[in-house]
């Protein structure tokens, strides 16, 4: 069991959206040990650095691990236009995932693409747990039907409304804070919508994880470029995301 | 096979493949995908006599074949360097470099003195970090501040004695000499190019702290020029870096002059580079029937 860095051919493309794209990978080696929340460091062509994808589900007997990302720049460009039956040079699992628990009620909270790492982690904890989901508008909207079918409820906002709520994340979470109560609130997103997330759990006493993000290099912890500022013992530093994270204590973040 | 070993200032490495400083960690986290022990050496991250938090982020920002960071010497601090990860490091069968960096010459001497009783095989003068104020980079780029710097260091220094050179300087080949002069036993370089890259929507620097250290493909001619002309002005060894992310890279940094090879940024993009270029390295060797990597060492047939 560990880490590896290998070619891992790529068995399924869909692209749920313009943007989106949804790719299953065989790679029993890393299904069989990838937690949720945890991510892979994808070579992107003639890019420098690799880039950093949280995987969404993974499917031990299958073999296969499931990403989906967005086009953010020229490296997830040139990852949106593989084929079916191409490889990918795969690095990974990385990173330390939720801490989850089937005896807890989580809260799942995903912003955009924010969304897919939080898909695994719905499986791993009480049936109870629920989620709300974010995205700009309608035609945005991804993974909606697998979270369905791991979760109690999902709330869905848009913030032009096309789709359920009209507004943030954080507006149905204030109202549903206000009747239901939770053990744990998981959340992935962009950096605003964490702290909020994170001021809301911490005035409701409940316990809260966030995925951050940072720019990456290496990967594994040894190039000190993906500083989190944090504190512990009232003490503040940097920790890496890449190592210590992606997933923090909420209230260990300095926002 | 061809004899792949080489010796520099009296040090015996099996190949002249080493990990540059600052990319490699204390070599702990590469050690988990292949033993490190099959590299030639390792440059430890910078280390400084205080703990060092380093720069706000971003510290990253890709460019064209490269990349700029500004990580800004974070690090543990030396005691807890020689504490904590030396003697993990000094377990293995390879050649280990301290690299240390300071604001002021007390700084680096009392460094050198720490580590002189350690089991460090050599220790590399980081008088090049562009990243911070006090990085040493003040003593880095005029020949008067690296020969001061170098000869204090050289009196206290018991180790075989590397000195660093920053690419950010008029002459490179007079910056040097001042180090051989002032007694170092080796020079290595090049550090990273200061650059600086500009979101066009926010106006802001993509680094937090404005500007970075270029490395990485993008910078490999540059380097290659450097150590040419190094190696055409001193006689004590050179080790080459900047760019390297493939064996020829290496063989071409060995025939301008450099008796062996840092490699850094690649290791970002694949993790087995060093390997790979040791055994494509030895390769060329015996399809060319060169019996030692050290005859390829200066052997450019300059115009
Ligand atoms: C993220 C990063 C951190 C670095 N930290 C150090 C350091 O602590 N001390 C040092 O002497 N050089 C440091 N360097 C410079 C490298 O050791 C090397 O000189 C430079 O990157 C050029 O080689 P490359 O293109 O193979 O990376 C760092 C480079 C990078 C990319
Ligand atoms: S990316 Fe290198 S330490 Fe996190």
């Amino acid at each position: 069991m560990g880490k590896i860095q290998d070619e891992f051919k790529i068995v399924n493309k869909l692209q749920p959206t313009e943007t989106c794209f949804d790719y299953s990978i065989y790679c029993p080696e890393l299904a069989e040990i990838t937690q949720a929340g945890q991510f892979v460091h994808i070579y992107c062509g003639e890019k420098t650095l690799r880039r950093p994808i949280s995987v969404c589900q993974t499917n031990k007997q299958k073999g296969i691990i499931r990403i989906v990302f967005e086009i953010r720049g020229e490296g997830t460009l040139w990852l949106s236009k593989r084929k079916k039956g191409e490889f990918l040079n795969i690095l990974g699992p990385l990173g330390n995932g939720f801490p989850t628990d089937k005896n807890k009620k989580a809260l799942l909270i995903g912003g955009g693409i924010g969304v897919p790492p939080l898909l695994e982690c719905s499986k791993c904890y009480s049936s109870e747990s629920s989620s709300i989901l974010g995205f700009r508008s309608q035609e945005n909207a991804i993974l909606i039907e697998d979270f369905i079918k791991n979760c109690a409820e999902v709330y869905i906002a848009t913030e032009d409304g096309t789709l359920g709520t009209k507004g943030f994340v954080t507006d149905v979470l204030n109202d549903l804070l206000a009747h239901e109560t939770f053990d744990v609130i998981c959340a992935c997103g962009p950096t605003p919508m964490l702290k909020a997330v994170s001021h809301a759990a911490l005035c409701n006493s409940i316990e809260c994880f966030v995925s951050m993000e940072e720019r990456m290099a290496c990967g594994i912890g040894a190039c000190l470029v993906c500083a989190c500022k944090t504190k512990k013992d009232g003490k503040e530093g940097y920790s890496h995301v890449c190592k210590n994270g992606p997933v923090f204590n909420a209230q260990e973040v300095v926002w | 096979m061809a004899n792949l070993s080489v010796n520099i200032a009296g040090v015996e490495f099996k190949n002249p493949v080493i990990t540059a400083s600052g990319t490699y960690g204390f070599g702990r986290e590469y050690n988990e995908f292949f033993p490190i022990e099959r590299l030639g050496g390792i440059s430890c991250k910078g280390t400084t006599i205080e703990v060092r938090q380093g720069n706000p982020p971003p510290r990253i920002a890709e460019t064209p074949s490269g990349i700029i960071n500004s990580v800004g010497l974070q690090n543990p601090g030396i005691e807890r360097f020689i504490k904590e990860d030396l003697p993990w490091l000094l377990n293995r069968d390879i050649i280990v470099i301290a690299n240390i960096a300071g604001r002021t010459y007390e700084d680096y001497c009392t460094a050198v003195e720490m580590l002189n009783d350690t089991g460090v095989n050599m220790i590399e003068l980081n008088i090049s970090c562009p990243n911070v104020k006090e990085g040493g980079v003040t003593f880095g780029t005029s020949s008067g501040g690296v020969e001061k710097i170098t000869s204090l260091v050289r009196r206290v220094c018991k180790k075989p004695l590397i000195v660093k050179l920053s690419p950010n300087v008029t002459d490179i080949s007079e910056i040097a000499a001042a180090a051989e002069c002032a007694g170092a036993d080796c020079i290595s370089l090049i550090n990273t190019i200061t650059g600086m890259r500009i979101d066009i929507n926010t106006r802001r620097p993509v680094l937090r702290n404005n500007t970075g250290g270029l490395s990485g493909p993008a910078v490999f001619p540059v380097a290659v020029r450097m150590v040419w002309q190094v190696a055409n002005r001193v006689k004590i060894p050179i080790i080459g870096m900047g760019g390297i992310s493939k064996w020829q890279d290496t063989v071409e940094m060995m025939l301008a002059g450099a008796s062996a090879v840092q490699i850094g940024t690649a290791n970002f993009t694949d993790l087995y580079t060093p390997l790979k270029v040791i055994e494509g390295l030895d390769k060329y060797l015996e399809k060319n029937s060169i019996a030692d990597v050290n005859d390829i060492v200066g052997k450019v047939d300059a115009w």
